[in-house]
Protein backbone atom coordinates (compact mmCIF):
# COMPACT_ATOMS: atom_id res chain seq x y z
CA UNK A 1 0.00 0.00 0.00
CA UNK A 2 0.88 3.32 -0.73
CA UNK A 3 1.24 5.85 2.63
CA UNK A 4 0.72 9.79 2.17
CA UNK A 5 3.13 11.63 4.80
CA UNK A 6 1.24 14.86 5.70
CA UNK A 7 3.41 17.12 6.84
CA UNK A 8 1.27 17.95 9.76
CA UNK A 9 2.90 15.27 11.68
CA UNK A 10 6.55 16.88 11.70
CA UNK A 11 4.80 19.50 14.83
CA UNK A 12 6.49 16.23 16.82
CA UNK A 13 9.77 17.43 16.04
CA UNK A 14 11.88 19.85 18.17
CA UNK A 15 12.20 22.89 16.25
CA UNK A 16 15.78 22.80 14.48
CA UNK A 17 17.07 26.40 16.15
CA UNK A 18 16.80 25.47 19.93
CA UNK A 19 19.13 27.72 21.51
CA UNK A 20 19.51 25.54 24.81
CA UNK A 21 21.63 22.80 23.05
CA UNK A 22 23.81 25.55 21.76
CA UNK A 23 25.11 23.58 18.68
CA UNK A 24 22.11 23.74 16.75
CA UNK A 25 22.87 28.02 16.52
CA UNK A 26 24.73 27.70 13.94
CA UNK A 27 23.58 24.50 12.18
CA UNK A 28 20.00 25.30 11.59
CA UNK A 29 18.81 26.80 8.57
CA UNK A 30 17.98 30.53 8.72
CA UNK A 31 15.84 31.11 5.45
CA UNK A 32 12.30 29.13 5.63
CA UNK A 33 12.00 25.68 4.11
CA UNK A 34 10.39 25.19 0.70
CA UNK A 35 6.90 23.10 0.86
CA UNK A 36 6.70 20.95 -2.09
CA UNK A 37 4.55 18.45 -3.09
CA UNK A 38 5.85 15.11 -2.45
CA UNK A 39 7.01 12.94 -5.79
CA UNK A 40 8.71 9.52 -6.44
CA UNK A 41 11.42 10.51 -5.11
CA UNK A 42 9.91 11.50 -2.11
CA UNK A 43 7.60 8.42 -1.48
CA UNK A 44 10.02 5.45 -2.09
CA UNK A 45 12.97 4.38 -0.18
CA UNK A 46 15.60 2.15 -0.15
CA UNK A 47 14.83 -1.78 0.75
CA UNK A 48 16.85 -3.37 2.77
CA UNK A 49 16.71 -6.93 3.32
CA UNK A 50 18.34 -9.90 5.26
CA UNK A 51 21.66 -9.87 3.85
CA UNK A 52 22.35 -6.48 5.58
CA UNK A 53 21.28 -7.81 9.01
CA UNK A 54 23.63 -11.27 10.31
CA UNK A 55 22.39 -13.22 13.01
CA UNK A 56 23.95 -12.07 15.70
CA UNK A 57 24.37 -7.78 15.05
CA UNK A 58 20.87 -7.33 17.15
CA UNK A 59 23.08 -9.19 20.07
CA UNK A 60 25.47 -6.51 21.45
CA UNK A 61 26.83 -8.80 24.18
CA UNK A 62 28.20 -11.56 22.28
CA UNK A 63 30.20 -9.71 19.60
CA UNK A 64 33.50 -10.05 21.44
CA UNK A 65 35.83 -12.88 23.31
CA UNK A 66 33.94 -12.24 26.27
CA UNK A 67 30.99 -10.26 27.54
CA UNK A 68 30.65 -7.03 28.33
CA UNK A 69 29.90 -5.37 31.89
CA UNK A 70 27.01 -4.23 32.84
CA UNK A 71 23.25 -4.59 33.09
CA UNK A 72 22.29 -6.85 30.49
CA UNK A 73 18.74 -5.48 29.07
CA UNK A 74 16.55 -6.63 26.33
CA UNK A 75 15.10 -3.83 24.35
CA UNK A 76 12.53 -4.65 21.81
CA UNK A 77 9.01 -3.29 20.84
CA UNK A 78 7.39 -2.33 17.34
CA UNK A 79 7.45 -0.19 14.41
CA UNK A 80 4.39 1.13 13.42
CA UNK A 81 2.99 3.95 11.32
CA UNK A 82 0.74 6.48 12.50
CA UNK A 83 -2.27 4.24 11.78
CA UNK A 84 -0.80 1.55 13.85
CA UNK A 85 0.14 -1.06 11.16
CA UNK A 86 3.38 -2.41 12.07
CA UNK A 87 6.06 -1.92 9.60
CA UNK A 88 7.30 -5.05 8.03
CA UNK A 89 10.89 -5.86 7.13
CA UNK A 90 12.74 -2.06 7.72
CA UNK A 91 16.21 -1.72 9.22
CA UNK A 92 17.16 -0.66 12.76
CA UNK A 93 20.52 0.51 13.34
CA UNK A 94 21.75 1.43 17.65
CA UNK A 95 24.27 2.80 18.84
CA UNK A 96 25.51 3.52 22.77
CA UNK A 97 27.74 4.65 25.28
CA UNK A 98 29.17 1.60 27.53
CA UNK A 99 27.44 0.98 30.86
CA UNK A 100 30.06 3.52 32.44
CA UNK A 101 29.07 6.46 29.73
CA UNK A 102 32.18 5.84 27.53
CA UNK A 103 31.64 5.58 23.33
CA UNK A 104 34.31 3.75 21.60
CA UNK A 105 34.77 6.26 19.45
CA UNK A 106 38.23 8.04 19.20
CA UNK A 107 36.60 11.88 20.05
CA UNK A 108 34.67 10.72 23.01
CA UNK A 109 37.42 11.85 25.99
CA UNK A 110 34.93 10.94 28.40
CA UNK A 111 37.66 9.75 31.36
CA UNK A 112 35.62 6.71 31.72
CA UNK A 113 36.96 3.29 31.05
CA UNK A 114 36.22 1.67 27.61
CA UNK A 115 35.08 -1.83 27.35
CA UNK A 116 37.18 -4.31 25.06
CA UNK A 117 34.26 -6.63 25.09
CA UNK A 118 31.49 -3.80 23.83
CA UNK A 119 31.43 -2.07 21.22
CA UNK A 120 27.86 -0.47 21.05
CA UNK A 121 26.32 -0.94 17.63
CA UNK A 122 23.67 -2.80 16.20
CA UNK A 123 20.92 -3.93 13.54
CA UNK A 124 17.87 -5.88 13.28
CA UNK A 125 15.33 -5.78 10.93
CA UNK A 126 11.33 -5.86 12.12
CA UNK A 127 9.75 -8.90 11.13
CA UNK A 128 5.95 -9.10 9.49
CA UNK A 129 4.27 -7.77 12.07
CA UNK A 130 6.87 -4.69 12.32
CA UNK A 131 8.37 -6.18 15.54
CA UNK A 132 12.18 -5.82 16.94
CA UNK A 133 14.77 -6.93 19.53
CA UNK A 134 18.02 -6.00 20.68
CA UNK A 135 19.93 -7.70 23.81
CA UNK A 136 22.71 -4.86 24.67
CA UNK A 137 23.55 -3.64 28.28
CA UNK A 138 22.58 -0.34 29.77
CA UNK A 139 24.13 2.82 28.88
CA UNK A 140 25.54 4.76 31.14
CA UNK A 141 25.17 8.68 31.81
CA UNK A 142 27.97 11.17 30.48
CA UNK A 143 29.06 14.64 31.10
CA UNK A 144 29.15 16.92 27.78
CA UNK A 145 30.30 20.29 27.16
CA UNK A 146 26.84 22.29 26.14
CA UNK A 147 26.79 24.00 29.92
CA UNK A 148 28.23 23.95 33.55
CA UNK A 149 27.66 20.20 34.62
CA UNK A 150 25.74 18.96 31.99
CA UNK A 151 25.09 15.37 31.54
CA UNK A 152 23.01 13.12 28.96
CA UNK A 153 20.42 10.91 30.60
CA UNK A 154 21.30 7.44 29.36
CA UNK A 155 20.22 6.78 25.54
CA UNK A 156 20.59 4.55 22.59
CA UNK A 157 20.89 5.97 19.52
CA UNK A 158 18.31 4.71 16.68
CA UNK A 159 18.11 5.00 13.23
CA UNK A 160 15.27 3.63 11.32
CA UNK A 161 14.06 3.73 7.81
CA UNK A 162 10.42 2.91 7.33
CA UNK A 163 9.19 2.95 4.00
CA UNK A 164 9.76 6.49 2.09
CA UNK A 165 12.88 7.86 2.08
CA UNK A 166 10.77 10.71 3.66
CA UNK A 167 10.26 7.99 6.77
CA UNK A 168 13.32 8.11 7.92
CA UNK A 169 13.94 9.05 11.60
CA UNK A 170 17.27 9.30 13.57
CA UNK A 171 16.30 9.57 17.23
CA UNK A 172 17.14 8.37 21.14
CA UNK A 173 15.47 6.09 23.00
CA UNK A 174 15.66 6.68 27.09
CA UNK A 175 14.78 5.16 29.98
CA UNK A 176 12.04 6.08 32.37
CA UNK A 177 12.43 7.52 35.21
CA UNK A 178 15.91 9.53 34.34
CA UNK A 179 16.69 12.67 36.81
CA UNK A 180 18.79 13.78 34.33
CA UNK A 181 15.07 14.35 32.11
CA UNK A 182 14.67 17.85 33.05
CA UNK A 183 18.11 19.26 32.88
CA UNK A 184 18.46 17.94 29.10
CA UNK A 185 18.97 20.41 26.51
CA UNK A 186 18.36 17.46 23.54
CA UNK A 187 15.23 15.86 25.51
CA UNK A 188 13.24 18.99 26.01
CA UNK A 189 14.00 20.30 22.60
CA UNK A 190 11.02 18.36 21.81
CA UNK A 191 8.61 21.03 23.35
CA UNK A 192 5.06 18.94 23.49
CA UNK A 193 5.10 16.67 26.59
CA UNK A 194 3.40 14.14 25.39
CA UNK A 195 5.72 13.57 22.32
CA UNK A 196 8.73 13.97 24.41
CA UNK A 197 7.45 10.88 26.75
CA UNK A 198 7.60 9.14 23.35
CA UNK A 199 10.86 8.96 23.32
CA UNK A 200 11.09 7.25 26.69
CA UNK A 201 10.78 3.39 27.22
CA UNK A 202 9.08 1.60 29.36
CA UNK A 203 10.00 -1.04 31.48
CA UNK A 204 8.54 -4.30 30.50
CA UNK A 205 8.53 -7.02 33.66
CA UNK A 206 6.26 -9.36 31.58
CA UNK A 207 8.97 -9.82 28.88
CA UNK A 208 12.45 -9.72 31.45
CA UNK A 209 14.04 -13.06 31.19
CA UNK A 210 14.35 -14.13 34.94
CA UNK A 211 17.86 -14.80 36.27
CA UNK A 212 19.22 -12.80 32.83
CA UNK A 213 18.04 -9.48 31.99
CA UNK A 214 15.48 -6.55 32.57
CA UNK A 215 13.51 -5.78 29.46
CA UNK A 216 12.73 -2.30 28.11
CA UNK A 217 10.02 -2.03 25.57
CA UNK A 218 10.38 1.09 22.84
CA UNK A 219 7.77 1.38 20.09
CA UNK A 220 8.41 3.98 17.08
CA UNK A 221 5.98 5.15 15.31
CA UNK A 222 7.29 6.55 11.96
CA UNK A 223 5.46 8.67 9.34
CA UNK A 224 2.53 7.08 6.92
CA UNK A 225 -0.67 6.90 7.20
CA UNK A 226 -3.49 5.25 4.87
CA UNK A 227 -3.58 7.16 1.34
CA UNK A 228 -7.14 8.59 0.86
CA UNK A 229 -8.25 7.86 -2.42
CA UNK A 230 -10.25 10.69 -3.12
CA UNK A 231 -7.55 13.38 -2.32
CA UNK A 232 -7.12 15.98 -4.57
CA UNK A 233 -4.85 18.75 -4.94
CA UNK B 1 9.44 -15.12 21.21
CA UNK B 2 6.50 -13.28 18.91
CA UNK B 3 4.72 -10.44 20.88
CA UNK B 4 1.76 -8.84 19.87
CA UNK B 5 1.10 -5.41 18.34
CA UNK B 6 -1.14 -4.38 21.04
CA UNK B 7 1.08 -1.97 22.07
CA UNK B 8 0.54 1.25 20.14
CA UNK B 9 0.93 4.41 22.06
CA UNK B 10 -2.40 5.96 23.24
CA UNK B 11 -1.64 9.28 21.93
CA UNK B 12 -1.81 10.03 18.61
CA UNK B 13 1.58 11.10 17.05
CA UNK B 14 5.21 10.34 15.72
CA UNK B 15 7.99 9.71 17.57
CA UNK B 16 10.13 12.85 17.70
CA UNK B 17 13.69 13.01 15.57
CA UNK B 18 16.74 13.60 18.19
CA UNK B 19 20.17 14.56 16.86
CA UNK B 20 22.38 12.05 15.37
CA UNK B 21 25.22 13.23 17.59
CA UNK B 22 29.05 13.15 17.14
CA UNK B 23 29.65 9.35 18.01
CA UNK B 24 27.62 7.88 14.83
CA UNK B 25 30.56 7.05 13.07
CA UNK B 26 31.34 3.26 14.51
CA UNK B 27 27.51 2.62 14.49
CA UNK B 28 26.41 4.10 11.06
CA UNK B 29 28.99 5.45 8.48
CA UNK B 30 32.03 3.43 6.76
CA UNK B 31 35.19 3.94 6.11
CA UNK B 32 35.88 4.94 9.54
CA UNK B 33 38.98 2.83 11.74
CA UNK B 34 35.59 1.07 13.00
CA UNK B 35 35.03 -2.47 10.93
CA UNK B 36 31.69 -2.62 12.17
CA UNK B 37 29.72 -0.82 9.47
CA UNK B 38 29.79 -2.63 5.62
CA UNK B 39 26.42 -2.18 5.13
CA UNK B 40 26.05 1.31 3.57
CA UNK B 41 29.27 3.52 1.82
CA UNK B 42 29.33 5.95 -0.96
CA UNK B 43 29.75 4.21 -3.85
CA UNK B 44 26.82 2.63 -5.33
CA UNK B 45 28.02 1.49 -8.42
CA UNK B 46 27.28 -1.94 -9.03
CA UNK B 47 28.76 -4.53 -11.85
CA UNK B 48 25.12 -4.59 -13.02
CA UNK B 49 24.68 -0.60 -13.05
CA UNK B 50 23.78 0.71 -16.21
CA UNK B 51 24.16 4.30 -16.64
CA UNK B 52 27.09 7.53 -17.36
CA UNK B 53 29.25 7.38 -13.93
CA UNK B 54 29.32 10.46 -11.75
CA UNK B 55 31.27 11.60 -9.12
CA UNK B 56 29.18 13.98 -6.69
CA UNK B 57 31.83 15.59 -3.95
CA UNK B 58 31.47 19.04 -2.02
CA UNK B 59 32.14 20.22 1.66
CA UNK B 60 29.51 21.30 4.13
CA UNK B 61 29.37 24.33 6.13
CA UNK B 62 27.98 26.15 9.40
CA UNK B 63 26.59 29.54 9.82
CA UNK B 64 29.86 30.70 10.75
CA UNK B 65 31.60 29.37 7.54
CA UNK B 66 33.10 26.55 9.44
CA UNK B 67 33.07 23.18 8.19
CA UNK B 68 31.30 20.75 9.32
CA UNK B 69 33.88 17.83 10.07
CA UNK B 70 30.88 15.84 12.03
CA UNK B 71 28.20 15.28 9.48
CA UNK B 72 26.34 12.57 7.99
CA UNK B 73 24.95 12.83 4.56
CA UNK B 74 22.64 10.24 3.23
CA UNK B 75 21.17 9.93 -1.06
CA UNK B 76 18.18 8.47 -2.27
CA UNK B 77 18.00 8.21 -6.37
CA UNK B 78 16.73 6.87 -9.12
CA UNK B 79 18.11 5.00 -11.78
CA UNK B 80 19.32 5.48 -15.04
CA UNK B 81 15.77 5.04 -16.29
CA UNK B 82 14.39 7.20 -13.61
CA UNK B 83 13.03 3.92 -11.92
CA UNK B 84 13.57 3.56 -8.16
CA UNK B 85 14.74 0.27 -6.70
CA UNK B 86 11.48 -0.18 -4.44
CA UNK B 87 8.34 -2.07 -5.42
CA UNK B 88 6.52 0.86 -4.37
CA UNK B 89 7.50 2.31 -7.45
CA UNK B 90 5.07 0.29 -9.85
CA UNK B 91 6.26 1.49 -13.16
CA UNK B 92 9.00 -0.95 -13.85
CA UNK B 93 11.26 -2.64 -11.47
CA UNK B 94 15.03 -2.01 -12.35
CA UNK B 95 17.05 -4.23 -14.49
CA UNK B 96 20.14 -4.29 -11.88
CA UNK B 97 21.14 -4.91 -8.35
CA UNK B 98 21.69 -1.06 -8.53
CA UNK B 99 19.97 0.48 -4.87
CA UNK B 100 19.84 3.76 -5.20
CA UNK B 101 21.07 4.68 -1.59
CA UNK B 102 24.23 6.12 -0.27
CA UNK B 103 25.61 7.03 2.91
CA UNK B 104 29.55 9.24 4.24
CA UNK B 105 30.30 10.61 7.34
CA UNK B 106 31.85 14.21 6.44
CA UNK B 107 35.76 13.99 6.47
CA UNK B 108 38.11 16.60 8.95
CA UNK B 109 37.75 19.00 6.51
CA UNK B 110 33.44 18.94 5.71
CA UNK B 111 34.38 16.72 2.64
CA UNK B 112 32.44 14.21 0.92
CA UNK B 113 31.89 12.14 -2.12
CA UNK B 114 29.47 9.79 -3.50
CA UNK B 115 30.08 8.09 -6.66
CA UNK B 116 27.27 7.04 -8.52
CA UNK B 117 25.24 6.77 -12.01
CA UNK B 118 23.54 9.99 -13.26
CA UNK B 119 19.77 9.61 -12.85
CA UNK B 120 17.69 9.17 -15.44
CA UNK B 121 13.88 11.77 -15.93
CA UNK B 122 11.07 10.76 -13.59
CA UNK B 123 7.46 12.11 -13.82
CA UNK B 124 6.07 14.69 -11.02
CA UNK B 125 2.52 13.94 -9.54
CA UNK B 126 0.88 15.33 -12.75
CA UNK B 127 3.18 13.36 -15.03
CA UNK B 128 5.59 16.34 -15.78
CA UNK B 129 9.00 15.10 -16.23
CA UNK B 130 11.33 16.25 -13.28
CA UNK B 131 15.26 16.90 -14.39
CA UNK B 132 17.72 14.19 -12.96
CA UNK B 133 17.85 14.85 -9.10
CA UNK B 134 19.26 13.31 -6.21
CA UNK B 135 17.69 13.63 -2.79
CA UNK B 136 20.20 14.23 -0.24
CA UNK B 137 19.55 14.12 3.60
CA UNK B 138 21.80 16.23 6.08
CA UNK B 139 22.55 14.72 9.61
CA UNK B 140 24.85 16.01 12.25
CA UNK B 141 25.36 16.90 15.49
CA UNK B 142 23.59 20.16 16.53
CA UNK B 143 20.75 18.91 13.83
CA UNK B 144 18.15 18.04 16.28
CA UNK B 145 16.35 16.84 12.80
CA UNK B 146 17.69 16.00 9.56
CA UNK B 147 17.43 18.52 6.32
CA UNK B 148 16.18 17.28 3.05
CA UNK B 149 17.26 18.89 0.23
CA UNK B 150 17.81 17.82 -3.77
CA UNK B 151 21.14 17.71 -6.23
CA UNK B 152 20.48 18.42 -9.63
CA UNK B 153 22.93 18.30 -12.52
CA UNK B 154 24.50 21.72 -14.07
CA UNK B 155 23.87 21.59 -18.28
CA UNK B 156 20.75 19.63 -17.89
CA UNK B 157 18.19 20.60 -20.45
CA UNK B 158 15.53 19.39 -17.69
CA UNK B 159 16.63 21.52 -15.43
CA UNK B 160 14.43 24.67 -16.76
CA UNK B 161 11.25 23.23 -16.54
CA UNK B 162 11.80 21.22 -13.30
CA UNK B 163 8.74 21.64 -11.31
CA UNK B 164 10.58 21.34 -8.03
CA UNK B 165 13.41 23.79 -9.00
CA UNK B 166 10.28 26.16 -10.45
CA UNK B 167 9.36 26.66 -6.56
CA UNK B 168 13.10 27.54 -5.49
CA UNK B 169 13.42 31.66 -5.88
CA UNK B 170 15.18 32.70 -9.03
CA UNK B 171 18.60 33.74 -6.68
CA UNK B 172 18.50 30.45 -4.80
CA UNK B 173 18.53 27.82 -7.18
CA UNK B 174 22.14 27.67 -7.45
CA UNK B 175 22.79 26.25 -4.17
CA UNK B 176 20.88 23.12 -5.76
CA UNK B 177 22.82 22.60 -8.53
CA UNK B 178 25.93 20.62 -9.34
CA UNK B 179 28.70 22.61 -10.53
CA UNK B 180 30.37 20.26 -13.49
CA UNK B 181 34.33 20.69 -12.67
CA UNK B 182 36.51 20.75 -15.71
CA UNK B 183 38.84 18.00 -16.53
CA UNK B 184 38.88 14.54 -18.30
CA UNK B 185 38.91 12.38 -15.23
CA UNK B 186 35.30 11.25 -15.90
CA UNK B 187 31.98 13.38 -14.50
CA UNK B 188 32.63 15.37 -11.25
CA UNK B 189 30.30 17.32 -10.49
CA UNK B 190 30.46 19.59 -6.76
CA UNK B 191 28.45 21.01 -4.57
CA UNK B 192 29.07 22.34 -1.03
CA UNK B 193 26.28 22.23 1.52
CA UNK B 194 25.83 25.46 3.73
CA UNK B 195 23.83 24.92 6.37
CA UNK B 196 23.03 28.44 7.70
CA UNK B 197 24.07 31.80 6.29
CA UNK B 198 23.81 34.31 2.90
CA UNK B 199 24.44 31.04 0.70
CA UNK B 200 22.26 28.88 2.66
CA UNK B 201 21.28 25.86 0.95
CA UNK B 202 17.61 25.54 0.19
CA UNK B 203 15.94 22.80 1.93
CA UNK B 204 12.72 21.40 1.41
CA UNK B 205 10.07 20.86 4.25
CA UNK B 206 8.71 16.94 2.74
Amino acid sequence: MTLSYPIESLTAHPPRLSPGYKSTVKRSPSKPLIIMRHTLSELTGPVYGHETVRENDSDLTTQHKGEPLGERIIVHGHVFDEDGRGVPNTLLEIWQANACGRYVHVVDQHPAPLDPNFTGAGRAQTDAQGYYKFVTVKPGAYPWGNHHNAWRPAHIHFSVFGPAFISRLVTQMYFPGDPLFEFDPIFNSVTDEKARFRMVSSFDLENTRPEWALCYRFNIVLRGRGATPMETK
Amino acid sequence: MQEPSDQLPSDKGITPSQTVGPYFKYGLTPGSQYDWNDAFGNNLVTPDTTGERIRIEGRVFDGDGQVVPDCMLEIWQADAQGRFSDPQDKRALPNSSFKGFGRIGTDANGGYAFDTIKPGSMPDPDGKPQAPHILLAVFARGMLLHLYTRIYLDGEAGNAADPVLALVPADRRATLIAERQPGNAGAVYRLDIHLQGDNETVFFEV
